[in-house]
């Protein structure tokens, strides 16, 4: 399982209630349900990934973020994750919004754009950046809000949202971001791991 | 042809007021069963029928010789898998396989009821249904499932008892009929009483027949349980037996000829009064009315895992209306999953082979077995 799945499980309590949105093929739900908590559900857009959950018996709601969260309850979950999703949509905004509004603790991950060899390309290449988060061309990629953990952290900031953990992960290892370390850890991170709380 | 009094039915002593008010009992109620009831007695699935359907959901139906509606689900190894569940099947009340409708004989008469039979609903349906859990000393169904009236039917029995199916599968359906569906079954309805065989109900006291009436509405209802591009790919503009138009009315096209030989075929088997009676069940169905429109409350502490599906080319009962179940339940915390599966065959998707149907219905099913405590 991928480094950051381990450390998204590794922040949820046992037998809470977890919504995952974008579950994808239900790997992350999969482990959940098996070590953490049976209280698991997902959101998909994609019908086959749907129903490659289903195969896995988990139960999964096929559907679309941006117009399928607004039916869920407030505080109707302990936990919300959002797997490197955020930048696919269309209003990142009011999905973050949504998250707060339904779990108590939101859990977002982010590719970021700050990373050093993302700058590197457009620097020094001066093409859009194609790594291993951030695999896509940018005529076929579905990401339409990049972002970098600095500016994920801005955002939070200004919308008073309590950003209670932030972790850096690269090359498989996990570190602390900080205020102190923000522009170093922008610079040398793969992917930002935020928990967040209204 | 078998003797339709030959077919497995109960007799229900137990008195049922209907929705109109008026009481029934001592009434039969038809079913078949599939499959064998395991000691725990926790394997048991109840499948609803649709409007035309009825109990012979699988295997060879005795009375038409024609395979049971469901024959791509039910049986040994099927998403329905015969070897593990024990599967019953009843026909509604109001139906013309046995059960009590309209082409029951009235007792003190001896004449067919007819037009006499009371009004029901699909709450009435569903209550005579429930019998049979008594009937097979069952307490809790391990599912309830079927589609398109079948699946209001699985709606409206989680509704009216909660704790008693362990998973829930509406398919294809909708929580409260719609104003076209409304009118799609007005339009039948009175092609059978515009039919002057039809007698106000009592063409079988005169030996008459509405069989022009009930074929029009079988072929008006049949259109709306296909897809356009479905329609488009299998017939196109192909000409029947022919190789040019004869600029007249007989069926120059495959599509007409088709749906002639649809609505002839559906008279031999089905009794018009039936489809008048259960087509009004459909129209009156509308779950969330005693909840002042909130569906929600309709299934308030439901422990019941839910799974509804809905395909991409039924315009009859669409995704939306499907969905708008799914945000009922989800606005209440309700166990449900919810797919959308890839279909150009229309409304009638789910009484075909449509593979994501079947593999995700299958799925879901042994799943949800595997995990009972």
């Amino acid at each position: 399982m991928k480094e950051e799945f381990k450390i998204i499980a590794n922040s949820i309590q046992r037998d809470k209630s977890i919504l995952d949105v974008g579950c994808g093929d239900g790997e992350l739900m999969k482990f959940i349900y098996e070590n953490i908590s049976k209280k698991i559900r997902g959101l998909e857009l994609s019908k086959d990934n749907v129903q490659k959950c289903i195969q896995k018996g988990l139960t999964v709601i096929e559907g679309n973020a941006e117009m399928d969260l607004q039916q869920f309850p407030s505080n109707s979950f302990d936990y919300v994750i959002l797997s490197q999703t955020l930048q696919a949509f269309l209003n990142p905004e009011k999905v973050i919004s949504d998250l707060l509004r339904i779990g108590k603790t939101s859990i977002v991950t982010i590719p970021n754009f700050g990373f050093w060899k993302v700058r590197f390309s457009l620097l020094f290449k001066g093409t859009m950046p194609v790594t291993k988060t951030l695999p896509n061309q940018w005529y076929n990629t579905p990401n339409l809000h990049m972002c970098s953990i600095k500016d994920f952290v801005n955002f939070c900031n200004k919308r008073k949202i309590n950003l209670f953990k932030s972790l850096a992960l690269t090359n498989n290892k996990v570190s602390s971001i900080n205020k102190f370390n923000l522009n170093f850890k922008n610079l040398t991170s793969e992917l930002g791991i935020f928990l967040l709380e209204k | 042809m078998n003797n339709i009094e030959n077919i497995k039915k109960i007799i229900i002593k137990k008195p049922l007021k209907l929705d109109c008010g008026v009481t029934i009992s001592n009434y039969p109620l038809a079913y078949e069963t599939y499959g064998e009831l395991n000691q725990n007695k926790d394997n048991a699935i109840m499948v609803f029928h649709a409007l035309t359907g009825d109990q012979f959901a699988t295997g060879k139906n005795p009375i038409t010789n024609k395979d049971g509606w469901w024959s791509y689900v039910i049986g040994p190894n099927k998403a329905l898998d015969t070897n593990k569940y024990f599967i019953i099947s009843a026909n509604v009340i109001g139906g013309c396989m046995g059960s009590y409708g309209p082409s029951s004989i009235d007792e003190i008469s001896g004449k067919k009821i007819g037009i006499n039979f009371p009004v029901i609903t699909i709450n009435d349906m569903v209550n005579a249904q429930f019998n049979l859990l008594e009937h097979f000393n069952i307490d809790k169904l391990f599912c309830v499932t079927g589609g398109s009236m079948g699946g209001m039917q699985v709606l409206q029995f989680v509704a009216n008892f909660p704790d008693k199916s362990k998973i829930a599968i509406p398919i294809a359906c909708s929580a409260s009929h719609s104003a076209q569906n409304i009118a799609f079954n007005e339009l039948g309805r009175q092609a059978i009483m515009a039919d002057e065989n039809w007698k106000d109900g009592n063409y079988e006291l005169e030996n008459k027949l509405p069989a022009k009436g009930l074929s029009v509405a079988r072929m008006a209802a049949h259109i709306t349980y296909l897809s356009k591009k479905g329609l488009q790919e299998k017939f196109g503009r192909k000409l029947q037996e022919r190789d040019k138009i004869k600029f007249g009315f007989d069926a120059d096209f495959q599509i007409e000829s088709y749906l002639r030989y649809q609505g002839s075929i559906f008279v031999d088997r089905f009794d018009a009064n039936s489809y008048l009676y259960i087509t009004r069940a459909m129209d009156y169905f509308d779950l969330s009315k005693n909840f002042n429109g909130d569906l929600s409350k309709v299934f308030k502490n439901t422990k019941t895992r839910f799974f509804i599906i809905s395909f991409t080319s039924d315009w009859l009962y669409p995704t939306a209306e499907n969905r708008e179940i799914v945000i009922a339940l989800n606005a209440i915390n309700a166990d449900v999953g919810f797919l959308e599966v890839k279909s150009d065959k229309g409304h009638d998707s789910f009484l075909l082979d449509v593979p994501d149907f079947l593999n995700s219905l299958k799925n879901f099913v042994d799943n949800s077995y595997n995990k009972r405590p």
